[in-house]
């Protein structure tokens, strides 16, 4: 498509969208509206559900991560986080291999005192165990928020069959709305990382005759990690 | 459009699906599965029925200043590095896909689930530009194999048993082993996998949809449970967007509020699996992820229903629960419908985007039970545009003579009280008199569509007006 009939096509259809709500595009009062939400962001409603400290809020990230079929495992601290995948592993019959990125919480993690056997790097497709470490957790559904860069890959998340993701306790907040906040800590106003993934239990699919199966296209299994306390 | 509708054959298509006895079978899967969960979901969260509220604000917030948020949503894109194509209608938005496609060579190209592409007409499309589509999501493979549409639009294929899925495999996979045991849903499963798995890695091109983009942060979102959407537009060198213009949400709350009526409408869950919020191309010091990022924006014909007595209807988020709800979508499954989109939704869509000539019959395919309305969670008056349709449908002349002349009769008498109350006092008796005895009718003149199928009941104490007085008394 060129140029031309690109930029005319923008035009129609914003000439059209401004002509069936009879507007200009230009009227002051309807620009500060949109500048206002945009910049300011404001939340909407959100459930008392997660609106939890501390234990409570761990404890019920806990049960909805069970309730979306992941499982999960709490230890005490960052040390302990490759001993319980050490044990996760064996315990599920799984190879001792895992593969992660470079995010330094985890490279900082005693590997060498268990028997797994690291790789590092993204994914590209021929490994049976990821690990990620979250940015975030939301208790509010049991929901695991990964961020993508090279500390954590995006393949990583997808194609091994069973992906164990860390989370400190204290990143677990109450609600998406808090990690949007935490995420413009961190990237700044307006921007956002590459791809920001949630997920919420191990991969499915109910589309052979509405019953759900897991292990559709990503991890047939999610393990969550969660280190400290909140 | 590529998709040649049979929607002026709806009266034939619906005939059809009620005497299939396999279709009849693969519906009641549906009847069973999806209403109880988006029960249970929607009473799981005490604040779900303000969450709906909220939701249909946000929608008429963005739409009331949709031209702003597009603008906003289009400069965010291209400053982190993706293009935005505004495409005026399914042809040009085609041949945005197909120039993208050849300008890398492309041969294959992934998909993730998208509507839009079927209403383009994409997979038609790239396979004569020599771009071959494979769809990912398993039921969308399991229709392409069987060269279908979707008939549900979360459930693209749950007009199938899994006996017909079996049939499928068997006669597309034949380089596995021939006495293998794929009998069951789990098997039928990992076998898709493992083929599908090999042709992520290969894929040139990922192309998927977009639940909701945000204009806030120029970012796109796709919600799927297999995560299939994600090796889609994360493997390839490029990751194409099709998504329609009203699919903007002004903030990343925003969004977050939708979610969280979006996955427990669709299927009764909390949250999806997998949501992917994604923003521009591969970054430098990113060890994957696609080179380029493109967001085809199509219009069709979206534009002018702003401001229209249809503009309800871009509040849609596609969630499906209209269709789950429905007993003519129940009863004729999503084919029958003829076009992209089924149940009521579709009903009110396909004449807007067909033209009501061509889809005309889809807004008459209904008893307005209202259970569609009850449960969307934008909250569209889903029988009301409806209704618009019959409206417009009989202003056009576009109505059968013998429905258009019962309706002047109707009016005649409806238009003079008095001779109403006295026709209807006067036609009930009659009836009475006539099914003295029997209390039914199994034959009646003019009522035959009724008569056929099931007793028509004798008419028993006064009219309807008389009871209403008395009661209200």
């Amino acid at each position: 498509m060129s140029e031309t009939s690109m930029t005319s096509a923008r035009d129609d259809i914003l000439s059209t969208i401004r002509r069936s709500l009879g507007v200009t595009g230009r009227e002051a009062p309807r620009r500060g509206v949109v500048e206002g939400r945009l910049s300011g962001h404001p939340r909407g409603l959100v459930p008392q559900r997660g609106q939890l400290d501390g234990a409570d809020r761990v404890a019920l990230f806990k049960a909805q991560a069970l309730g979306a079929l992941a499982t999960v495992a709490e230890v005490a601290s960052p040390a302990e986080a490759p001993a319980e995948i050490a044990r996760y592993l064996r315990e599920a019959n799984l190879p001792a291999t895992i593969r992660m990125g470079a995010d330094p919480r985890l490279a900082a993690m005693p590997w060498a005192s268990t028997a797994l056997d690291v790789s590092r790097g993204a994914s590209q497709g021929r490994d049976l165990n990821g690990v990620s470490h979250a940015f975030a957790g939301v208790a509010e559904t049991g929901t695991l928020v990964l961020t993508a860069s090279a500390d954590n890959p995006t393949t990583l998340n997808f194609l091994p069959d069973n992906h164990i993701i860390v989370v400190d306790a204290q990143d677990i907040d109450r609600d998406y709305e808090s990690v949007w906040d935490a995420v413009r800590v961190k990237f700044g106003a307006g921007a956002m990382p590459r791809v920001v993934n949630m997920v919420t239990g191990p991969s499915r699919s109910g589309d052979i005759e509405q019953q759900m199966q897991l292990g559709a296209h990503g991890p047939r299994n999610l393990h969550i990690v969660i280190v400290g306390t909140a | 459009m590529s998709l040649h509708p049979t929607t002026p054959q709806f009266k034939d298509n619906a005939h059809r699906a009620l005497g299939d006895a396999q279709l009849q079978k693969a519906l009641v899967n549906v009847r069973a599965g999806f209403m109880d969960k988006r029960a249970a979901a929607a009473a799981r969260l005490p604040e779900f029925e303000a969450l709906r509220d909220s939701a249909r604000d946000i929608k008429n917030h963005t739409l009331a200043h949709l031209d702003l948020y597009l603008e906003a949503y289009a400069a965010k894109v291209e400053a982190s590095g993706g293009h935005v194509h505004f495409c005026r209608d399914a042809a040009e938005a085609n041949k945005a896909v197909i120039d993208i496609c050849k300008s890398l060579g492309a041969k294959t190209a992934t998909k993730g689930k998208s509507m839009i592409s079927e209403e383009m007409g994409l997979n038609d499309a790239l396979d004569a530009a020599g771009v071959k589509p494979i769809e990912t999501d398993l039921g969308e493979y399991i229709i392409q194999l069987r060269g279908e549409t979707p008939s549900h639009i979360i459930a693209p294929a749950c007009h199938l048993t899994k006996d017909q899925v079996e049939g499928d495999f068997r006669r597309v996979h034949t380089h596995l082993d021939a006495a293998r045991d794929i009998s069951q849903p789990p098997q039928l499963l990992a076998e898709a996998r493992a083929v599908l798995r090999e042709k992520f890695l290969a894929a040139d091109v990922g192309i998927t949809g977009a639940n909701f983009l945000i204009a806030e942060t120029g970012t796109s979102i796709i919600v799927t449970n297999e995560g299939n959407g994600d090796l889609t537009q994360t493997l390839p060198k490029a990751h194409i967007v099709i998504a329609s213009i009203e699919k903007i949400v002004p903030t990343l709350e925003d969004a977050s509020q939708l979610l969280r009526v979006l996955a427990r409408s669709a299927t009764g869950q909390d949250m999806s699996v997998y949501t992917t919020f994604s923003t521009g191309p591969r970054r430098p010091g990113d060890v994957d992820g696609p080179e380029h990022y493109h967001v085809i924006l199509l219009d069709n014909g979206r534009s002018s229903m702003l401001g229209s007595e249809f503009e309800d209807m871009l509040r849609c988020i596609r969630c499906g629960a209209c269709m789950n709800h429905c007993p003519v979508y129940h009863a004729v499954g999503g084919h029958a419908y003829g076009w992209v989109y089924p149940g009521p939704m579709g009903s009110v869509l396909t004449p807007t985007l067909i033209g009501v000539d061509k889809g005309g019959h889809l807004p008459n395919a209904s008893t307005f039970c209202g259970r569609c309305e009850s449960v969307c969670p934008v909250r569209i008056p889903l029988p009301k545009l409806m209704r618009h349709w019959r409206e417009r449908e009989f202003e056009r002349h576009l109505s059968p003579a013998t429905q258009r002349k019962g309706l002047g009769l109707w009016a005649f008498f409806a238009k003079r009280p008095g001779l109403y109350r006295f026709a209807t006092n006067l036609g009930m008796k009659a009836m009475a008199l006539a099914a003295r005895g029997k209390g039914k009718f199994s034959r009646m003149p003019l009522a035959s569509g009724w008569t056929d199928y099931r007793d028509l009941p004798a008419p028993q104490g006064g009219t309807f007006q008389q009871q209403w007085k008395q009661k209200r008394g």
